[in-house]
């Protein structure tokens, strides 16, 4: 049994929680954090269901580290190039900053394909989750697109073709491509107007449209619940499996609870 | 007088800020000690839990009155009954909605959409005189397209002096944008550097580099190969490579817009050229496949 608390740390306690008190009486905040956070899944979810978070957490890493290099890039077809170089070699920490951020692109689509592959391999899209498997898709082809205009605004060489061949490859659609193409180009040539419309559609359209579908996905996650493991016995209708025998003490060692066997459900 | 100041008042620094600050400070410190001895001695850390009053005429642990058996009730409407004003009031605001939305999003976008489709103009670039041009000899011709633009209207032409054909001058104007997927062709054959010439022309500065495709050429993107008249011999391009239109205007060699080339028979002055409007690269202008690309946008 805990020692019974002292009236100063009573105190002290009481004025630490007041504010989250205050914010959880006016609006729940509190409360559908602690729902979001500790909500039940089942008691044997594994590794592989972390890949989503750490999408997650690869998007955080791209918006936090967009927003700051937006503040040094420059979008005009005459400074861009220029105001990377100065980021890279000039600003304090650009180099690392523009690191993560490119370097990141290809980290969230990488766990974005292997979430999918989990989903995929676990049978995770089957009802009722069909939904967030749609949601998903439009996920992956929305990042993509984030990683195709992101591609073109460093504007060196590499930059300016593969952005020139990637839209002559939507152009090659068949009816809608050559509409297409232009829309992308804003004209019929690559102009200047190219870079700043890549540049509005990589910092502002594209990840307000990730942001709300991450919202819809997660969203559903919760409503539908994470699904069992194709292998899990409990899942299966079977009993839970035996609570294992336990382990060297650590910091994270559980202790037994009175009463209770097996995993908590 | 233009200035309702005038220029004789004095200009004073204003009064400092720093009482202000200090009283806020003050403020603070006094309200955040009242507020700390509040939640310390508990005076506002629980609410009470005050049971709603009930109505008139019910008894305690009785379920509520619902409000049509009370005092002036409406009647019962019947099932699926809804009042017009109701469906008025309904109606009312999803129109006006809609009307709103509308006038909103619909410019604006048109704004994002129409610019990539308007005013595509046609382009006229001058070369410079003819005499530039020696006959037979292929030059690597770079310029912009669009001066005002600046360097992204940089574009370079594959140009040969045919020669005369019927007392009129003719040339092999070829675009370098690749048939694939639009990458920049190069001359597969020495360019000849050393002898490089820039030319001041009314649309700007123009660099003429002689060079001698012999094996046509080649796209360093996905090794589409061409020949000398531009057919495509071999790789993923689908046709051969665009043209561009030319005439010669006092002595200058001008080029015009480009268009689209499905395939060349014949050679220099002597070829038959099988044109088309401006396609995007990588799209079929002849064959059964080019019905996958009924339209083009203005180019
Ligand atoms: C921005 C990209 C994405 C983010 C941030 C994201 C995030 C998440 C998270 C946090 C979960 C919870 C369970 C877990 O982590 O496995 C989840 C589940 C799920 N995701 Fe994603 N996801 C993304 C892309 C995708 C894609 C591309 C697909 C498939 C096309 C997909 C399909 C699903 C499905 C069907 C579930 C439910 C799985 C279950 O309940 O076991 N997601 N997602
Ligand atoms: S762009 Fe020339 S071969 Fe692909």
């Amino acid at each position: 049994m805990a020692r019974r608390k002292s009236d100063r740390m009573q105190q002290i306690e009481r004025m630490a929680l007041y504010p989250l008190d205050w914010l959880e009486e006016r609006s729940g905040l509190i409360g559908g954090v602690r729902y979001f956070l500790f909500r039940k899944v089942p008691g044997d979810t594994s590794w592989w269901h972390t890949l989503g978070s750490a999408t997650l957490t690869a998007f955080l890493v791209q918006l936090a580290t967009g927003v700051i290099l937006a503040m040094y890039y420059k979008p005009d077809v005459n400074s861009a190039h220029e105001s990377v170089q100065h980021i890279t070699n000039d600003v304090w920490a650009g180099w690392l900053v523009r690191g993560m951020h490119r370097w990141g692109a290809s980290v969230f689509i990488i766990l974005m394909f292997m979430h999918m592959g989990r989903v995929f391999l676990f049978g995770a899209y089957k009802y009722p989750r069909e939904l967030n498997w749609i949601v998903g898709v439009l996920l992956l082809a929305t990042g993509l697109f984030e990683g195709l205009t992101g591609y073109l605004l460093p504007y060196d060489q590499t930059a300016y073709w593969a952005t020139v061949v990637a839209i002559n490859i939507n152009g090659t659609a068949p009816f809608v491509g050559p509409f297409l193409a232009s829309l992308l180009r804003g004209g019929a040539e690559i102009g200047p107007d190219t870079l700043a419309r890549f540049y509005s559609l990589h910092m502002l359209l594209v990840p307000g449209a990730l942001l709300g579908l991450i919202g819809l996905h997660l969203y559903l996650v919760v409503r539908l619940g994470v699904s069992s493991p194709p292998w899990s016995p409990e899942a299966a209708g079977g009993q839970p499996e035996p609570e294992p025998p336990p382990a060297r003490s650590g910091l994270v060692q559980p202790r037994p609870r009175a009463g209770v066997r097996g995993r908590p459900e | 007088m233009d200035d309702p100041r005038g220029d004789m008042e004095r200009h004073e620094s204003p009064p400092s800020l720093w009482p202000v600050g200090a009283i806020g400070a003050a403020l603070v410190a006094v309200c955040g000690f009242l507020w700390a001895r509040d939640v310390v001695r508990g005076g506002r850390a629980t609410t009470v839990a005050t049971a709603p009053p009930l109505e008139e005429g019910r008894a305690p642990g009785a379920p509520p009155i619902p409000a049509d058996k009370g005092e002036a009730a409406m009647p019962e409407p019947a099932p699926g009954e809804r009042f017009p004003r109701n469906v008025f009031l309904e109606n009312a605001t999803l129109g006006l909605g809609a009307i709103i939305g509308g006038v909103v999003t619909l410019p604006v976008i048109g704004f994002a959409v129409m610019p990539a489709f308007l005013k595509q103009h046609s382009h006229e670039v001058d070369l410079g005189p003819i005499s530039n041009f020696q006959e037979g000899q292929y030059v690597v011709a770079t310029f912009l397209r669009e001066p005002s633009q600046g360097e992204v209207s940089r574009r370079t032409a594959f140009i040969r002096n045919n020669g005369l054909l019927h007392g009129k001058p003719s040339f092999t104007c070829i675009s370098n944008r690749c048939a694939h997927l639009g990458c920049p062709v190069q001359p597969g054959g020495p360019t000849f550097d050393d002898k490089s010439k820039t030319v001041k022309t009314p649309s700007g500065q123009v660099s003429l580099i002689p060079s001698l495709p012999a094996a046509g050429f080649i796209c360093p993107c996905h090794g589409g190969t061409y020949d000398q008249e531009g057919n495509r011999i071999a790789g993923p391009p689908v046709r051969g490579l665009d043209r561009f239109e030319f005439w010669i205007r006092n002595g200058n060699l001008i080029l015009g817009n480009t268009y689209s080339v499905a395939q060349v028979t014949g050679t220099g002055a002597n070829a038959e050229i099988k044109r088309y409007t401006l396609t995007g690269p990588g799209q079929h202008v002849d064959g059964i496949e080019s019905w996958l690309y009924p339209l083009q946008p203005p180019h």
